[in-house]
């Protein structure tokens, strides 16, 4: 599969004006690619992952284009996208394990879940015992009510539920968040599996915890303030990044397991601008230690090197 | 927040059909020179020039009984209302910020009045006290409609309650009562007005329909006891619509306008609520 | 500083009260002066309960909790507000902590009408000036305004504030860095520490084992309401001896290093069940060969190496 966004841009309409919340975001994801979406709030992040597969209001695009597999989506078009949901384009919503009609039985609700796809259960349901296995859920889930299983448990039911069509592009929406160390190593990991079983062809993981990333994501894609910053590899970003922001953001992680006594991590001074009248140009120039005239024209994601894309006019040159 | 108040259109039509009430009821006796029980002219008259509502079968004049009686309606309103909602604000407040075993007295209590079938206690009382007035009424009122008001009190309370900032303020040294007053409350000040005008309302109604039973004061003016006299009185059969509509249309408008502000204001302070 | 000494909570639930469920399970450690320790753990497992135990805001089933020596398990009226100028607290959300619709500097008000209600003026903004210069804030920008106006790392370190007007010497901090932007973070983890070289005591809530590698000196790790191992930070980071705190260790996503993809058989949780197993409390999930043997009785905290304890027969 291959996902290529030329340009996209987002705004939420909102009582003031709108939120310039996504700008021009112009990306592309590999086939077999497990690409991390990091940022802080307010980033776009969210914005981007629900804007792929389901754009409704407040929500309103502007501009821009979306190709999968060398079909454009509609994403203007929430009815004509039903076609591609679930099928081609899955979304595991944030909090979608809290999402579950709790006075339905999960059997239930996946046979309902599938009967609106034009799916039948039966004819599935060797396929769903399979993949239940692999997230080591027993059968008995299905005759289950959602209160009945643990946090990690649901998210993986979750999991299992929006790629039983085998989509070709699956968005996780900060799925780790709510749970717990270990349940999160064991989500996490499941994912990665889910690629390697071809259960999904690519994948989105949006997360503000850039240090799962590291761990199970090929590349990651930073933004700020709607724009896009930096994209490579996991290494890359970790050990190498250029964008001054990037390399702010990966300094202030104590996961690299530093003590305090040790060595001091610093943050970033300063706060992220609000979006409805953002600053023009690179909208990091009021934090950037490195920022001069030439920010205040927006820099365009260039490729430094291989599969390295970075937004900044002091990189590159 | 001033500036939505006056956008929303429920708002103003319910403040302002309220508002015609309320001034027809303080002007109104000024403008007649009778009182209610005066026999005036001749009976069973439409309503005309001289007598704008008309007269009774007694010869009194509807108008003068019309204003007269919204005075009493509005007043069993804020009196009966005003009662309900401070008894269900005070176990309301207790009950939901105690919790535990409080909470559970209390809570029976509250639904031990609710269910007691008040008509039959009136009817009781009513064999024993030969003569009630209004302030009873609005007692009476007030004391059986306040488990509406305990419970939605209770319900905002507890939300409230497991906030943070509550557990900030007992860090603070603040005794619990200081608590309730100073940062609860404060919170719910408009969730407390909608509770009042919910319980003025069903107190304009509740008395409407004692009255117009025959349960209500043994003297005085009001629109129920106005209908109730009308219906006795053959005004149904006799055709004398301008004796029992006036006060039935006024009632009706009356608690509709309330429920319909009622609505407007929770969209005023909810903004979730707001049409776009 | 303080001493935790085998403090239970038991919750009575279900319709009358029938069952039990222990929220914490005799659970022991101290908090010296100027230390940090982190209290580490995943949801269920009691912490947010052993700090609201120390805040006063739940009783105390069992056991005593010692301040400077004294015991102050159980505390009324004016020996309440006394311990509230020793002892404060900051929690997870920082726009929960503030009555949405006051100012965010009133919380300042109440101090002073609790506290301090005969300085004048003069003295009382000039210590609300220094308290606010010693968190890194600039009074001009953060006073007079809304919480919504302000952003949450602001508003935490707003907290941190009213606890040293006080001059508090021990501090609660209960996850109150886990919804801040990773750029804030940093920030109010290292006023943490400046703080705490001044002199304050802090027990650090936490379920994000980084966080208390940075900050803390000691650490303790509970499991379902039980203490299972304790002990200097480097102890438990570096040679973590209970199944599963090094369950945990497994688990972090480091940047440093990445997760083992070895198969070692991690059984993840089934939905709790209140009643807790009669021998040891990770007998279930732990993958300890032997453990049918000996662990059926419970498990008590041995002490492994100099100042390292450990609730397993087996480490």
């Amino acid at each position: 599969m291959s996902l290529q966004v030329e340009n996209l841009t987002v705004y939420y309409q909102t009582l003031r004006g709108d939120v310039h919340a996504l700008e021009s975001t112009t990306f592309g994801i590999a086939d077999g690619e497990i690409m991390g979406l990091a940022g802080e709030s307010g980033c776009g992040k969210t914005t981007l992952g629900q804007g792929l597969i389901l754009l409704k209001p407040p929500m309103k695009l502007i501009k821009g284009s979306v190709t999968l597999d060398n079909e454009e989506l509609p994403i203007w078009d929430t009815e004509r996208m039903n076609n591609f949901r679930f099928k081609k384009i899955s979304i595991i919503p944030q909090y979608a394990m809290n999402a579950m009609n709790p006075t339905r039985k999960i059997g239930k609700m996946t046979a309902e879940l599938l009967k609106s796809r034009n799916v039948n259960f039966k004819a599935i349901l060797s396929e769903l015992k399979r993949r239940l296995d692999l997230v080591k859920l027993s059968y008995d889930v299905l005759n289950m009510y959602p209160i009945e299983l643990s946090g990690g448990m649901k998210q993986r039911m979750v999991m299992v539920l929006s790629t039983i069509l085998n989509p070709s592009l699956l968005i996780a929406d900060e799925i780790t968040s709510a749970l717990d160390v270990s349940s999160q190593k064991a989500v996490a990991e499941m994912l990665v599996e889910f690629r390697d079983q071809g259960y999904c062809k690519s994948m989105i993981v949006i997360t503000h915890d850039i240090s799962i990333l590291y761990q199970i994501a090929d590349s990651i894609l930073i933004m700020y303030a709607g724009q896009l910053a930096e994209k490579a590899s996991n290494d890359v970003i970790i050990s190498a990044p250029r964008h001054p922001y990037t390399k702010m953001l990966i300094s202030t992680l104590p996961e690299v397991g530093v003590r305090h006594a040790e060595k001091r991590l610093a943050g970033i001074p300063g706060g992220p601008p609000l979006l409805l009248n953002p600053p023009i140009g690179c909208r990091f120039r009021e934090r950037c230690p490195v920022a001069f005239e030439k920010c205040l024209e927006k820099p365009p994601l260039i490729e430094i090197e291989k599969n390295h894309f970075v937004a900044c006019w002091k990189v590159g040159d | 927040m001033l500036y939505f108040m006056l956008r929303n259109a429920k708002l103003r039509i319910g403040v302002a059909v309220v508002l015609i009430f309320v001034v027809l009821a303080l002007v109104g006796p000024l403008l007649t020179k009778y009182q209610p029980r005066d026999y005036v002219s001749p009976g069973v008259q439409p309503p005309s020039s001289e007598f704008w509502f008309g007269t009774t079968s007694f010869g009194e004049d509807v108008f003068t009984q019309f204003v007269y009686g919204l005075r009493s309606t509005f007043i069993i309103g804020i009196i009966g209302g005003g009662i309900g909602t401070l008894i269900g604000i005070f176990i309301g407040f207790i009950s939901g910020y105690r919790g535990g075993i409080v909470d559970e007295i209390l809570n029976m209590f509250t639904n031990i009045v609710l269910v007691i079938p008040s008509l039959v206690v009136l009817l009781i009382i009513a064999a024993y006290l030969e003569v009630r007035g209004f302030l009873f009424e609005s007692l009476f009122i007030g004391f059986f409609a306040w488990p509406w008001a305990a419970r939605a009190v209770r319900a905002q309370t507890f939300s409230l309650r497991s906030r943070d900032f509550v557990d900030l303020a007992r860090m603070s040294g603040m005794k619990p009562l200081k608590i309730i007053i100073k940062e609860i409350a404060p919170n719910m000040m408009s969730y407390l007005l909608l509770v009042y005008i919910l319980q003025f309302g069903g107190a304009v109604l509740t008395a409407a329909t004692l009255d117009f039973i025959g349960l209500g004061p043994t003297n005085g003016i009001s629109l129920g006891l106005m209908m109730n006299y009308a219906v006795i009185h053959g005004a149904l059969i006799l055709g004398m619509w301008w004796w029992f509509i006036p006060p039935g249309l006024a009632i009706t408008a009356i608690v509709g306008a309330l429920y319909v502000t009622n609505v407007g204001l929770d969209e005023v302070f909810n903004p979730k609520l707001r049409e776009m | 500083m303080l001493n935790f000494d085998g403090v239970s909570k038991i919750y009575k639930v279900g319709t009358f009260g029938g069952r039990k469920l222990l929220a914490v399970n005799n659970v022991s450690f101290d908090v010296k002066d100027g230390e940090v320790v982190s209290l580490i753990g995943e949801s269920g497992s009691g912490k947010t309960t052993i700090g609201k135990m120390i805040l006063h805001l739940i009783s105390i089933s069992s056991g005593t909790i010692r301040l400077n020596g004294v015991d102050v398990s159980s505390l009324k009226g004016r020996a309440l507000k006394d311990y509230y100028r020793n002892v404060q607290g900051v929690f997870q959300d920082p726009f929960s902590s503030y009555n949405p619709i006051f100012k965010a500097d009133r919380i300042f008000k109440i101090i002073r009408e609790e506290f301090f209600p005969e300085i004048d003026n003069r003295e009382w903004n000039k210590k609300i000036d220094s308290s606010l210069r010693a968190v890194g804030l600039n009074p001009d920008e953060v006073l007079n305004k809304f919480p919504h106006q302000l952003s949450g790392g602001q508003l935490q370190r707003f907290l941190i504030t009213r606890a040293l007007l006080l001059d508090a010497q021990f501090l609660v901090a209960d996850e109150i860095i886990s919804m801040l932007d990773a750029s804030t973070r940093i920030d109010v983890l290292n006023l943490l520490a400046e703080l705490k070289s001044r002199g304050l005591s802090i027990l650090f809530i936490t379920h994000d084992l980084s966080l208390g590698y940075y900050i803390s000196e000691r650490a303790v790790i509970l499991y379902r309401g039980c203490v299972v191992e304790m002990g200097s930070t480097e102890q438990i980071y570096h040679h973590p001896l209970h199944p599963y705190t090094k369950m945990l260790m497994a688990s972090i996503p480091r940047l440093d290093k990445k997760w083992e993809r070895k198969e070692a058989e991690m059984k993840l949780k089934a939905k709790h069940h209140s009643e807790l197993p009669s021998g040891c409390v990770y007998y279930e999930r732990c993958p300890v060969p032997g453990k049918d043997r000996d662990c059926h009785k419970p498990s008590t905290l041995i002490e492994a190496e100099n100042g390292h304890f450990v609730a397993c027969w087996h480490y």
